[in-house]
Order: C-alpha cells, then structure tokens, then sequence
C-alpha cells in the first residue's frame, strides 16, 4: 500500500497556500506509507536555463563552497538556495552540462529534480516528518504531487522514495506494484537508461523517460505504459502545466478527484481532500480505469488508451 | 434523534454507540455530520435503526450491516455495505469499487454510478444502481439480484452462479460463462418489485437479463474420465 496525492490550483490567487493546502493531504495519507515521503512542487519558474534540486547524504555539506565550484566552472549560478540536507540551484546552461560537471566533480551529490519548474524532495520517515523538515507549508507554487510509502518491492531507503524524476519537469508517483519491472529493467538498461535501484515504481519513471525521449508526449507515453506495464498501479504524473492520472485496467488501487473553480485535487482516498477549502461543494469521482486523465494550464482532457 | 460529528468523536465511540443501541428504549434516528472520507462507519450494526451520514464515506460503510437502515448523503469507498445480511443501504452518489460485496441479503440502493467489481461474489443482497457499473461486476455472484439502470462495464457476470442481473443500457462484454436470458413474468414481477423498492421509476419491460449458462460450475459427466 502507498499513498498519493497532487493538487493543481486553477486560480492563482491560491498559488501562496499551496504548500499549506497540500502538507495536510500528504500527511492525511500517513495510514497507507508510514515509511517514506516525497513530493514535487511547481512554481519559481526559471526560465534562464535549468533549475536542480540536489541532495546530500551528509547533513552538513557545504552547500556555499560547492555553489562557488559550480559557478566558477559553468560561468556561474543565477541563485541557489538550500533546504535541509537538499539544495536547489539554477544556472544559465543546459541541463546535460550540469549533469556531466557533477558527475566528474560531485559524484556524492544526488539529481534530485530537474527542469524550469518542478523541485522534488524526499526523505525516510513519517510524510509529517518530511513535510516539516523541508518547510512544506509555506511553499508557494502552481501544482504539487506527492507520496507516501509502505514499501512492498524494494528496500526503505532514499533511493526508494517518490516521485521519482522522468525527464525534465516531469515526475511519477505510483500506488501498486508491478510484476514484470525485472524484465522490463533489463531491457531498458539495454537502451541506455540508468537505475540507481531495484524498486518497481522506478522501472516505470524510466519506462516514461524512454518513451518521452522517442517523442509523442506524454499522453503516448502513458499509452504505452498501458501496454507494457504488468501490475497494479496508479499513477499520478508532475508536469510543468499540471499533472495527470492513470490507473491500470483492472483498477484495484484506489483514486479519487475533487474539482471546484478554484482546483482538480487527486488522492489515493477521500479523507486526503477533506479538509481542502470549498470541498463539499466540490464535484468528486474516481477516475475510470485505462484512460489517461490530464489536467493543465489548457483545460482538463481525458483520452482512451 | 442523535448526531455524532466526527470531526470531534472518534469513530469507535460512535460505532460501539450504534451496536449498544437497544431499539425498545434507545433513539432509533442517528445522523453522522463531518464523515469527512472516514473507513469503517456505521459498520456491524445488528439493530433496526435509521442512520444518516451527511457527506463522503470511506471504506467498507455499513459493511456487515443487520436490520438498519443506512443513508449516506455522498459518495462512498470501497466496499459499502460488503457482507451485508439485511437491512437497507442508500448511497445519494457513487459508490467505488466491490460494492455490496459477498452481501448475503439486504437491499443495497446506489443513486449514483459504481466503480468495478461491484457484487462481486454476492450471495443473495439485492443491488440496485441507478447509473452505471464498473467492469468485472457480479464476478462469481451465487444468489441475488443486480440491477442496473445505466451501462455495465466489461466482463460483467463472469464465472457467474445463480444471482439473476438486470441490465438497461449497454453491455461492454459478458464475462466467462454469463449469457442473455429471456425475460419471463416471474424476473419482470422480481425486477419490477426491486425497483419500487428503490423507489426508482423505470419501466421493468425496457431491461434485459443476464445469468449463467451454467457450464463452469455444473459437474458434466462427460468429464468423469478426468477425476
């Protein structure tokens, strides 16, 4: 069992509650993953090149010094800041380029995030624990996903946690668990993508980053993963403009969404949504089985698979 | 009448309230205000009693219920009224998925649409829906009625026993073993009175019956060289 969550706000006038607005969702869902928390938040955009969030093992990394490295090799960082062991940078160059430096000079630095938007932090721990040691509630942004888990697969590590990157500004949450992730690892090991893990939910981040790389998009890549995914799952996908949700067809883990003028609001339960504001009024259902539910800045739409 | 708001009293309290009811002396009118998504309401009651619960339910909502009434002025979780024996539940909206499952008697009533499985395994509860239903409904159901008055997912009826299902709209697919079957007086009699029971206003004529071909669970004899 796992929990997720997002909430997308429709009216901006919210957009300075959302970390307020969604910490109690996150923690509402402690039941179903007391173990590990996570969560993407979208909004700061940056539009001047990429924007990283970095992660340490080592509580007291000099985040400073290691900001001066990278500025004074990649012609120098836009802003940074830091939040706990976690730190978000932005500079004036492509994403590849930041990759390669860290790679060589920072190996012991985790890519927690990447993109113009989205910043993902997790931890081990009680989702309430989490959500208080990064500062949750005072988080402003446009949309956020997030998870709790129970793990079932793999090991309760950090590696293990969601959402799990796919791509830039784009993250995956999953409920459920997929039976045939060894197989399909091999195979997309074999066409270039990494793992740091043998957790199932990762196979499926990875599945999405290949298939967004052949091109198509994200509603042909959730296609796809229709097809090639065995197992249980709902996911909840980040993207830049909003989120979307698929559950497999069989549909045995939950999701429920809530939409009013002011938000579409998803979670594994109801009890995640009740304290949301406008929520008896809101208009709540379970989204069907094997479609594929998107929800962005252009209006919401629903695809068959 | 008595209300619980559970938003300040634990569902425990309340529930342990409602099996202690003695209906000859206690309030036999209950209404349940900030329900707020909550598993396990108004579970295991043995009691002729009405309960209103205003707003969204969770998980397994009257399951198990005896002899009450239950209204749920909302949507409800999975598996309302699961294993119930007797009694009637209403959900005002939609229900999710395993509704009324392994129910043994009772009428269940939802106004609203139900997620899949819903019936699965339904030993002798009448269901009744007054939207759609999701794919993989009456899996396995051995006695009872399912009616429904929208469209049925796929697979509907599959590995299906002898509970008689009663369909209006479209039918994605039959599941394993699940045919059509004429409408005889007795279903249209059977259909018509669950329908007045629900308090719905469809005409019994307009629907079509779904039951078992029999040809899963039957014993053939020409299979005796196999055992």
């Amino acid at each position: 069992m796992c929990g997720i969550v997002g909430l997308y706000l429709k009216n901006p006038a919210l957009e300075e509650r959302l970390g307020e607005l969604f910490e109690p969702m996150l923690i509402a869902m402690t039941d179903r993953g007391p173990d590990s928390a996570g969560f993407a938040i979208y909004g700061d955009e940056y539009d001047g090149g990429v924007k990283l969030t970095l992660q340490s093992d080592e509580p007291a990394y000099d985040w400073a010094v290691f900001a001066e490295r990278l500025g004074d090799a990649l012609g120098g960082v836009d802003g940074w800041f830091r939040n706990a062991n976690a730190a978000v940078f932005k500079l004036a160059c492509d994403e590849k380029q930041v990759r390669d430096w860290l790679k060589h000079h920072t190996p012991e630095l985790r890519v927690l995030s990447a993109g113009r938007s989205i910043e993902i932090l997790k931890g081990v721990g009680l989702p309430r624990d989490i959500a208080s040691r990064f500062n949750l509630k005072a988080m402003r942004g446009s949309h956020a996903i997030g998870h709790t888990r129970m793990a079932t697969e793999s090991a309760v590590t950090l590696q293990g946690c969601h959402p799990f990157s796919t791509g830039l500004d784009l993250c995956l949450v999953h409920n459920g668990s997929l039976s045939n992730h060894n197989w399909l690892r091999a195979k997309l090991k074999r066409e270039g993508i990494v793992f740091e893990t043998d957790n199932d939910s990762e196979v499926a981040a990875g599945y999405l980053t290949w298939r967004l790389a052949k091109g198509g998009g994200l509603t042909q890549a959730l296609e796809g993963a229709l097809e090639d995914l065995d197992g249980f799952f709902t996911f909840a996908i980040g993207t830049r403009d909003g989120f979307a949700v698929v559950r497999d067809p069989i549909s045995c883990k939950p999701a429920v969404i809530a939409e009013t003028d002011d938000y579409v609001a998803m979670a594994s339960e109801y009890r995640a949504l009740a304290g949301l504001p406008g929520i008896q009024s809101a208009k709540v259902w379970e989204p069907e089985p094997a479609r594929i539910h998107v929800w962005e800045r252009d209006g919401a739409k629903v695809e068959a698979a | 009448m008595k209300t619980y708001d559970l938003s300040s009293a634990s569902l425990r309290e309340l529930n342990q309230s409602l099996h202690d009811v003695d209906p000859t002396i206690s309030e036999r009118e209950w209404r349940i205000v900030s329900p707020n998504g909550a598993h396990n309401i108004a579970c295991g009651l043995d009691a002729d009693i009405s309960v209103d619960i205003e707003g969204h339910a969770g998980y397994y909502c009257a399951g198990m219920n005896q002899k009450a009434s239950v209204t749920v002025h909302g949507n409800v979780g999975v598996g309302v009224a699961e294993n119930m024996m007797s009694g009637v539940v209403r959900v005002k909206g939609d229900a999710s998925q395993s509704a009324g499952a392994t129910a043994h008697g009772g009428l269940l009533i939802i106004e609203g649409n139900a997620a899949a499985r819903c019936g699965i395994s339904m030993k002798g509860v009448s269901i009744v829906v007054k939207g759609d239903i999701g794919p993989m409904s009456a899996f396995m159901g051995q006695a009872g009625c399912l009616v429904v008055c929208g469209d049925a997912g796929e697979a509907l009826g599959d590995s299906l026993y002898e509970a008689h299902l009663y369909v209006k709209g479209h039918v994605a697919s039959l599941g394993a073993d699940c045919i059509e079957k004429e409408m005889r007086p007795k279903h249209v009699e059977e259909l018509g009175a669950l329908l007045r029971q629900a308090g719905l206003d469809e005409d019994p004529a307009a629907f079509r019956r779904y039951g078992s071909a029999r040809e899963l669970y039957n014993f053939k004899v020409d299979n005796a060289s196999a055992y």
